[in-house]
């Protein structure tokens, strides 16, 4: 058993090490989330605000490729809510029996609508940057959503000495701080319907968990079923270890 | 294997079991073999990590079947239908994340495994093609993992396909053709990714083969134990139905816990957020680095300054493990009879955890010298530290039998 | 505790010795242990089973609209609904009077007209012969039609009549009638 903790100590000396390494680069600080957690769920009011942010400020640009209207569910529209909101917007389809390609109103099976035909018209009217597909934007930056509200609120001066050059903003978070993105959100740059004061702050966050939710639907699935298993396996963990110990109690 | 009184389970006189047995002994096998198995009476826990490899490659078996019914190797589709796996097929992501951290829980298993056999000398004879079987079923794993790791076609699956295949490229002369073979192509592509589909489908059922040579060589002399002695008889020994069943099923439950806390809790902590990019072959992640199970040996590649000497290094690294079994001189298995040996052991532990710690650091500085200094040590353990204890070290006194200290603590 | 010479391969459970006490506790535990561990084996095999369903994607796509202003009466046309195709025809008078008309014959899946269709003139199929999954013939005037001036299935000779319905041929069952919604005078969704 000594060896063991000897082990112990050793997988928890690399498993900081590992995250110390991690995390070099500015400090993304963590916030508070109701998806945290063993029994976390979304907080659904912020995930349709941050919804909305999407689809009024960042959608203009970023596309998000895996979403689909009908994924709205998981932010509690239900299904009439969804296929008006799928309406508003068209998708490509066809060809149809003159073999042309049409416009129609989006089904809620149809996905997001991309703004941009391909990377390359992307990159064109952005000044050479491409804006990152947003489905998983939670998941692909060290920090999360925690990065996502670290680089909407990190805008700043530049400290003195820095030139930030043409076309490029400072940022405190984004890697070599020179983003081609300028600060997207400003204080009420939307309405919020449910009448929350729409500061950066507020938007920030917002945002930020309906693209957690987007990088990761089943979250709240994953955690239910989670608990259950954990509780099942300690139930099986606790009969097979009073079984070993009635099975090996006459050999020593 | 000592010769022991067979009694066959009770099961056996069933007509149905005679009926078949009297045409293929599959019956009889499976009680001599795993039911009324003769097996050391005084294994300990670590012991037990060789049924829990077992059983981490039937999970990924299973969950990488289901995951393949849904996956498309090209490199258009491959990351989207990963995507569709995660968000609309029922359960998907449960085996997504199932066969993704199973390929950490998997290495942990076996390097513990592996661990527990160096310090048990597990490797001394008569067990050396034992160990050896170990050591394919080890570099099947690797394989496997680092083509799976591709599948997914994220930016560290590219981009480690693509550094791991150049390795080759410092073979001289045909290092060149060699990695365009592999590739299929001038880049890693849609052939590599093809390609790589298909054998990291078929290396696990070769894995599967080699574990039962693995466990045929097994039987053969049986279980080594912690005291490293071998059996005088049959009180030294227990069958391995009940005894190992309950406590390898115990050990699983407890090992099963850790497993689903990283599914259900945590289970991007062990992957690279790049990964959730899609390929891109005209940029490189700022910091690349393979899986953590890779990255002590990737540290030992790196702490050399040429291409070919860090890619002998590398190879050379597992290679030498062949050779331990007559580079330990000592007669003494059990590293609890070794003073000596065990601080060169846990020595050799904290070599291994520092170079991994290595490998994820960029290749400079500080890191690169700990690397360099540990990756000497690596081979000093092997090439000087155990040949010389054999010579040198006194071991202490071993007990009379298996059973001898087990009972004597029993009478107290 | 084992006796030191006795054999303990064949020492049973618990050392050998039978608790008076003890043997029944002992049986439900190990039973209790059983049962749960086949239990969590059978509920995860159970998932993995269910990922072979049809996914989300592919339920969400289970509808298909159909444009019929540009049909004459007549005319029949195939589009596709979760990857079968779906007969939509747009019958005569004389077609719909023939299957009215035979629904006083002998039908082995005997349904009335007027229960297949939601507009007389539109006779909307899924186009699968009930026997083994074939594709009828019948949709272009120069196809086969079978004995009853429907569909014939080329596969194993079922015929169908102007509903739709089986009339000779090894078919059990009707061309099965998809749920469909008029949308408006002119398009129909499927599904």
């Amino acid at each position: 058993m000594r060896s063991f903790r000897f082990l112990l100590a050793g997988v928890g000396l690399a498993l900081s090490l590992g995250t110390a390494a991690a995390s070099e680069g500015p400090e993304i600080p963590h916030q508070h989330w109701s998806h945290d957690g063993f029994f976390g769920t979304f907080d659904r009011a912020a995930l349709q605000r941050g919804y909305q942010v999407y689809k009024e400020v960042c959608s203009a640009c970023h596309s998000m490729k895996q979403m689909r209207f009908r994924n709205l569910e998981g932010i509690g529209l239900d299904e009439a809510q969804i296929k008006a909101v799928a309406a508003e917007f068209e998708t490509t389809d066809g060809p149809n029996d003159d073999g042309e390609m049409f416009q129609r109103p989006s089904r809620p099976s149809d996905r997001f609508r991309m703004p941009f035909a391909n990377d390359n018209a992307a990159r064109a009217v952005n000044g050479g940057a491409l804006p990152p597909d947003l489905s998983l934007i939670a998941k692909n930056r060290k920090g999360g959503e925690n990065y996502v509200v670290a680089l909407l609120t990190g805008y700043a001066d530049p400290p003195e000495g820095v030139t930030v050059p043409e076309g490029m903003h400072y940022n405190k978070v984004f890697p070599g701080h020179m983003i081609a993105m300028n600060q997207p959100i400003q204080d009420d740059a939307v309405t919020y319907a449910d009448g929350t004061k729409a500061t950066v702050d507020q938007m920030a966050h917002d945002v930020a968990t309906f693209l957690a939710y987007a990088a990761s639907p089943h979250l709240e699935a994953r955690n239910a079923l989670g608990v259950k298993v954990m509780l099942f396996l300690f139930v099986l963990a606790g009969l097979l270890y009073a079984a070993k110990r009635k099975i090996w109690k006459g050999l020593h | 294997m000592a010769k022991y009184d067979y009694v066959p389970s009770p099961f056996m006189s069933n007509p149905i079991v005679k009926w078949v047995d009297h045409r293929l002994p599959i019956f009889e096998m499976v009680d001599q073999q795993l039911i009324k198995y003769p097996a050391p009476r005084n294994l300990n826990y670590w012991w037990n990590f060789g049924s829990l490899a077992g059983v981490m490659l039937v999970v990924m078996i299973l969950s990488g079947i289901f995951l393949a019914m849904n996956y498309q190797p090209s490199t258009v589709a491959a990351f989207d239908s990963v995507e569709r796996i995660m968000r609309d097929v029922n359960y998907g992501w449960l085996l997504r994340y199932m066969h993704m951290n199973g390929a950490s829980m998997f290495f942990v298993v076996v390097y513990i495994h592996i661990a527990r056999g160096l310090y048990y000398g597990s490797y001394k004879a008569p067990r050396e093609i034992l160990w050896w079987l170990g050591l394919l079923i080890f570099l099947a794993m690797m394989a496997t993992a680092f083509m799976g790791y591709v599948l997914p076609w994220g930016q560290m699956s590219f981009w480690g396909a693509t550094v791991i295949t150049n390795l080759f490229s410092a073979i001289p002369l045909v290092g060149k053709s060699i990695v365009t073979w592999l590739w299929g192509g001038f880049s890693v592509d849609n052939p590599t990714l093809n390609r790589f589909f298909a054998l990291h489908y078929l290396l696990p059922f070769v894995i599967a083969g080699l574990v039962l040579l693995h466990l045929w060589a097994l039987h053969v002399h049986g279980s080594n134990n912690p005291l490293g002695i071998d059996a005088k008889g049959p009180q030294d020994k227990i069958p391995f139905h009940p005894y190992y069943t309950v406590k390898d099923a115990f050990g699983l439950s407890v090992f099963l816990i850790i497993y689903a806390y990283f599914v259900f809790f945590n289970p991007y902590m062990l992957g690279d957020p790049d990964n959730w990019i899609p390929a891109n072959p005209l940029v490189t992640p700022p910091h690349i680095v393979p899986e953590w199970y890779f990255l002590p040996f990737y540290a030992i590649l790196r702490s050399v300054p040429d291409k070919l000497g860090g890619v002998t290094l590398m190879f050379g690294a597992i290679a030498i493990l062949f050779v331990l079994p007559w580079l330990d001189t000592s007669r003494v298995r059990s590293g609890r009879f070794r003073p000596a040996f065990r601080v060169f052991f846990w020595l050799f532990m904290v070599v291994t955890v520092t170079l991994g710690w290595c490998g994820s650091q960029p290749p400079e500085g500080m890191a690169l010298t700990i690397g360099q200094i540990c990756t000497v040590l690596y081979f000093l353990h092997f090439l000087v530290f155990l040949p010389l204890l054999g010579w040198f070290e006194r071991p202490l006194p071993l007990p009379a039998s298996i059973a001898e200290p087990v009972l004597k603590s029993a009478a107290k | 505790m084992a006796q030191p010479g006795t054999s303990t391969l064949t020492t049973s459970p618990g050392g050998g010795r039978q608790h008076e006490d003890g043997t029944a506790r002992r049986d439900f535990l190990y039973l209790s242990a059983t049962a749960f561990g086949a239990t969590g084996a059978v509920l995860t095999g159970w998932a993995f089973i269910s990922s072979m369903n049809p996914s989300a994607d592919v339920l969400a796509l289970s509808s298909t609209e159909v444009n019929l202003s540009a049909m004459q009466p007549g005319q029949a046309i195939t589009v596709v609904w979760r990857g079968k195709p779906v007969f939509v025809r747009y019958r005569t008078p004389e077609e719909i009077a023939k299957a009215k008309a035979d629904d006083k014959a002998d039908l082995r899946d005997p349904e009335l007209d007027s229960k297949r269709v939601q507009k007389s003139q539109w006779l909307i199929l899924v186009g699968v012969c009930t026997h083994l999954g074939c594709v009828p013939l019948g949709q272009k005037p120069t196809d086969p039609h079978g004995d009853f001036g429907g569909w014939f299935c080329p596969c194993h000779g079922s015929h169908y009549d102007t509903s739709g319905r089986i009339r000779k041929g090894p078919a059990p069952k009707n061309l099965e009638v998809p749920t469909y919604t008029f949308l408006n005078d002119t398009t129909i969704r499927i599904g």
